[in-house]
């Protein structure tokens, strides 16, 4: 039965996530985080972390991770083949459309609208990573002081590493070797 | 269309090299659809001659703005291009195949390992890491809708991000409502 429920959550996320990987991110935090519990908002930036580092898109590898996490290997393959489903009918809908006008039309101005809002739950998403890394907390902390610094430290490092074209695997071994000595240093 | 392609034999040997060829890019590729599709388009257009350039751009700028994850919905449409229904099969769990037994496995040594003390310090210390990616992309993504300096995107992300922030408004919901602002108010190619 949660498998019938994990394939249906993956397969509304794969439907309404518009605009690649980084767009997934606020549904499936929406879904497997905020409503479900399935996951902690650290075991999903986790994720988010490991799928920086490894092959495969963002949106199955938290499909396969959630529902491993869930139900073990029947889970993950009811979320992942939940998650491709909407892709797969719409994309076999939309190619026989556009082999037989050689345009997709009005489709064009829904995605037109999605784009910024996409933009808008991306930034939400990148606020909910703050929290959980500067706050250690998933919702607006009530005590602003109580910042890690070391957190900070990291984080502001690894922003200029990016602005600097420093490769994504370096910055994230990076920020984990960082870790790792800050975190012995202060233990 | 360019007559240097002519699409594939659907028998045997078709299938498994198809199978065969997208498992291992996508076995291997670390970063995502904009590093697949170009490997994908080598494979089939420039080795095997399976599918013209043009229509591989074609497909690739669909599965660019369809739902979904970009890397299996290009498998989906080229394999649908290639061979039909039973390409797109074929090519789709060859491209969902390799993560989905990656991920399994990363996912058992993540139990086993995330309670260690040492892991949780590298694992937060990544975190970290991850935050600064996230907001590097949003920087870029906000950027790029200010310099096209119109009204209507800029309103819809300042709505859409209050209502998902502030009033927890369901995000489906407000997909739904700005796909359908976009249909009504958005098909002047300006907004491209």
């Amino acid at each position: 039965m949660i498998d019938v429920l994990l394939f249906w959550e993956f397969a509304k996320i794969g439907l309404f996530c518009v605009g690649g990987g980084y767009a997934s991110m606020p549904l499936i935090q929406a879904s497997v985080v905020d409503t479900y519990h399935w996951l902690s908002m650290s075991e999903f930036v986790d994720i988010f972390t490991i799928s920086q580092m490894t092959p495969g898109p963002i949106g199955i590898n938290a499909a396969t991770f959630a529902g491993t996490k869930v139900d073990g290997i029947c889970g993950a393959v009811a979320a992942t083949v939940g998650f491709v489903a909407p892709s797969f009918i719409l994309g076999i809908i939309l190619a026989r459309l556009f082999f037989k006008y050689g345009d997709i039309g009005p489709i064009r101005g829904i995605l037109n609208g999605l784009r910024p809002a996409v933009v808008a739950l991306i930034c939400g998403a990148g606020i909910s990573f703050i929290l959980l890394a500067l706050w250690n907390s998933e919702t607006l902390p009530s005590d602003w002081s109580g910042m890690d610094l070391s957190g900070a430290l990291i984080l502001g490092l690894s922003v200029i590493a990016i602005r600097r074209k420093i490769s994504v695997i370096s910055v994230l071994t990076g920020s984990g070797i960082l870790g790792l000595i800050l975190g012995l240093l202060h233990g | 269309m360019e007559p240097s392609y002519t699409l594939p034999v659907r028998n045997r040997s078709f299938y498994w090299k198809l199978f065969k060829s997208t498992f291992i890019i996508s076995a291997f590729t670390v970063g995502g659809g904009f590093v697949i599709i170009p490997l994908l388009k080598t494979k089939y257009v420039d080795e095997y001659g399976w599918i013209s350039d043009t229509e591989t751009l074609n497909l690739v700028a669909i599965a660019q703005s369809m739902p979904g994850v970009v890397a299996a919905n290009a498998a989906i449409l080229l394999g649908y291009r290639m061979a039909g229904i039973a390409g797109t099969v074929v090519a789709l769990l060859a491209t969902v195949l390799p993560p989905l037994i990656t991920l399994s496995v990363i996912s058992y040594f993540y139990d086993l390992f995330a309670s260690n003390p040492y892991i949780q310090m590298i694992l937060k210390g990544m975190q970290c890491g991850a935050t600064a990616l996230i907001i590097n992309v949003a920087i870029d993504l906000v950027a790029k809708q200010l310099r096209k300096k119109l009204l209507l995107p800029i309103l819809i992300i300042l709505a859409t991000f209050a209502a998902n922030f502030f009033f927890n408004v369901n995000i489906m919901l407000l997909i739904l409502i700005d796909g359908i602002l976009g249909l009504i108010w958005m098909r002047n190619a300006k907004y491209n």
